[in-house]
């Protein structure tokens, strides 16, 4: 999240913590707003909390205090990359051959067993279910869908790359690595499929934080994922304790 | 001397050099405040002994250099085998493009960077260098024809990415206890699936056979998709279909039983244990420079 939204905390938030406090009692906390397009919040938790409080308005709060926060925040990524490549599996971009039909046809299977399993292995400590807002993508055009799948994939690479150092458990961090190695071969797939060569184009990769002289590939932290994903989610999401 | 306009250069050329020396800004300004109180002549070593720390060059866990030097193995015998194929006086094949020769050097240059990345991050205790002519990618006969013959070439290469992709998996567990380690050894992991994802198209565009991009079942239903059973370790145990106790195969929204498994299968790479790693490996080393 770019951080335009050092705003000071205003009134309606206060209302909101109070109403907070008397349903979990004392705890103060800052809410950066003004992720307004987005409807992102992060939220600097000051107090140690309980799982199973309210969300704050209607959406979805995503608690990076332990690693279930983390495994929601690739559940909620996954529930976007899935989303879009059902509707892409759908319809595709008539231009679209019918190898690259089959290809987008196993990534929409793959993304969605990934949401799915984010699901069953979270059970009651899962997050909701997302509203994408997928407006600003021509499903009929190839360049539109193409160009969206790529910022879709290196994102999520950049996201699990960027959130492994926080998650605690060894098992949860394999999981997370099962994972983020298929969606780099999306990635590259797609990139290919743009630009023949294009890869593992570290350069065009850092501004989501990949180091070409390194051979490092892209990492980001949740804030600045979620920045760049919440144009195309509608639910509101708070993340706390990052 | 103004240390703080020191850390300002460095963060030029490490814009983490602030998380390296420590993971909160704000004990910067504690050690700032320090710095006012002691003597100048004091500075450099105080400044020497925070550097320390923050590249960690002195102060690694064993065990966390025991990854960094396997993984530094594996790089060197990935950029041996990529530079060979650009440079090597016995390369008889031809690139059939110019877009997969350049593919092949900005493959060869990332491990390159990661050759260079684990010697810097390992310093002392970085393993000896493995030269080319410690190394054997014709596997003792298995791959004859691997500087000949194009295809082989990249069957051998699939073979490398996907098993390097394994590898690191397999270690990310043991390095929790070093996150800075960790966060780039992931990065690394990514980018050799990224490559691993290349040469596979590049495998389909050069022939009849079609390789997806991403770790599939053979035609028979066998775990290793290679189309080559002479490295059917490095597919060993791709073919699984249960993660944490979910049937992956019943929840893909796949049409049928047959997609749905291939589905579970390629939607998670499984991580391949250090030991088979290393067999896989000394396949490619000649004897006295094999890993153990």
């Amino acid at each position: 999240m770019t951080m335009k939204n050092n705003e000071p905390i205003r009134k309606s938030e206060l209302q909101e913590e109070s109403l907070f406090e008397k349903a979990v009692g004392r705890r103060s906390f800052l809410q950066y707003a003004g992720a307004s397009a987005a409807g992102i919040a992060l939220v600097a938790a000051g107090c140690k909390k309980d799982r199973g409080y309210p969300d704050m308005n209607t959406g979805v709060t995503l608690d990076f205090k332990d690693d279930f926060g983390v495994l929601n925040y690739a559940y909620a990524l996954e529930q976007l990359e899935a989303a879009f490549y059902v509707k892409v599996a759908s319809a595709p971009p008539a231009s679209f051959t019918a190898a690259q039909k089959a290809y987008f046809q196993d990534i929409q299977f793959h993304e969605i067993a990934h949401r799915e399993f984010f699901k069953a292995a979270l059970g009651t400590a899962a997050i909701g279910s997302l509203e994408v807002n997928f407006d600003s993508i021509d499903f009929t055009s190839a360049s539109s869908v193409l160009g969206t799948a790529m910022a879709f994939e290196d994102l999520g690479v950049s996201a699990y790359n960027g959130a492994g150092p926080r998650i605690k458990s060894a098992t949860y961090l394999l999981l997370a690595g099962k994972i983020v190695s298929v969606e780099a071969r999306h990635a590259a797939y797609v990139r290919d499929l743009i630009s023949n060569g294009s890869f593992a184009d570290l350069n065009s990769l850092a501004p989501l934080g990949a180091n070409n002289a390194g051979g490092l590939d892209a990492a980001l932290t949740p804030d600045k994922v979620l920045a760049t994903a919440g144009k195309y989610i509608k639910t509101k999401i708070n993340v706390i304790n990052l | 001397m103004n240390i703080v306009n020191i850390l300002e250069e460095i963060e030029k050329v490490d814009g983490e050099i602030y998380e390296r020396l420590n993971p909160r800004r704000a004990a910067m300004k504690s050690f700032f405040n320090i710095g006012k109180k002691i003597s100048l002549a004091a500075m450099p070593l105080a400044l020497g002994s925070m550097f320390q720390k923050a590249y960690g060059q002195t102060t690694l866990p064993t065990a966390v250099v025991d990854v960094l030097n396997f993984a530094l193995s594996l790089e060197y015998l990935e950029y041996h085998f990529y530079n060979h194929a650009l440079l090597g006086t016995d390369v008889t094949f031809t690139y059939p493009t110019a877009a997969a020769k350049t593919a092949i050097t900005t493959i060869r240059d990332h491990e390159k960077a990661h050759v260079d990345l684990l010697v810097g991050a390992l310093g002392s205790s970085a393993r000896a260098p493995i030269a080319y002519a410690d190394t054997d990618f014709r596997a003792g006969g298995t791959f004859a024809t691997v500087y000949t013959d194009y295809n082989t070439f990249l069957a051998v290469a699939q073979g490398f990415e996907d098993t390097g992709v394994r590898a690191y998996k397999g270690q990310a567990g043991n390095l929790l206890v070093s996150p800075g380690v960790l966060q780039t050894a992931l990065q690394i992991h990514s980018v050799e699936a990224r490559h691993a994802s290349h040469i596979r198209q590049m495998r389909t565009a050069a022939g009849s056979t079609v390789y997806k991009p991403w770790v599939s079942l053979g035609a028979s239903g066998q775990a290793n998709d290679s189309g080559v059973p002479q490295v059917d370790a490095v597919y060993a145990g791709e073919d699984l279909t249960v993660q944490a106790n979910v049937n992956i195969a019943n929840i893909t929204g796949a049409p049928n039983a047959t997609a749905a498994k291939l589905a579970a299968v390629e939607s998670f790479d499984e991580p391949l244990d250090k030991a088979s790693v290393i067999t896989i490996a000394n396949l490619f080393l000649q004897p006295g420079k094999k890993l153990s």
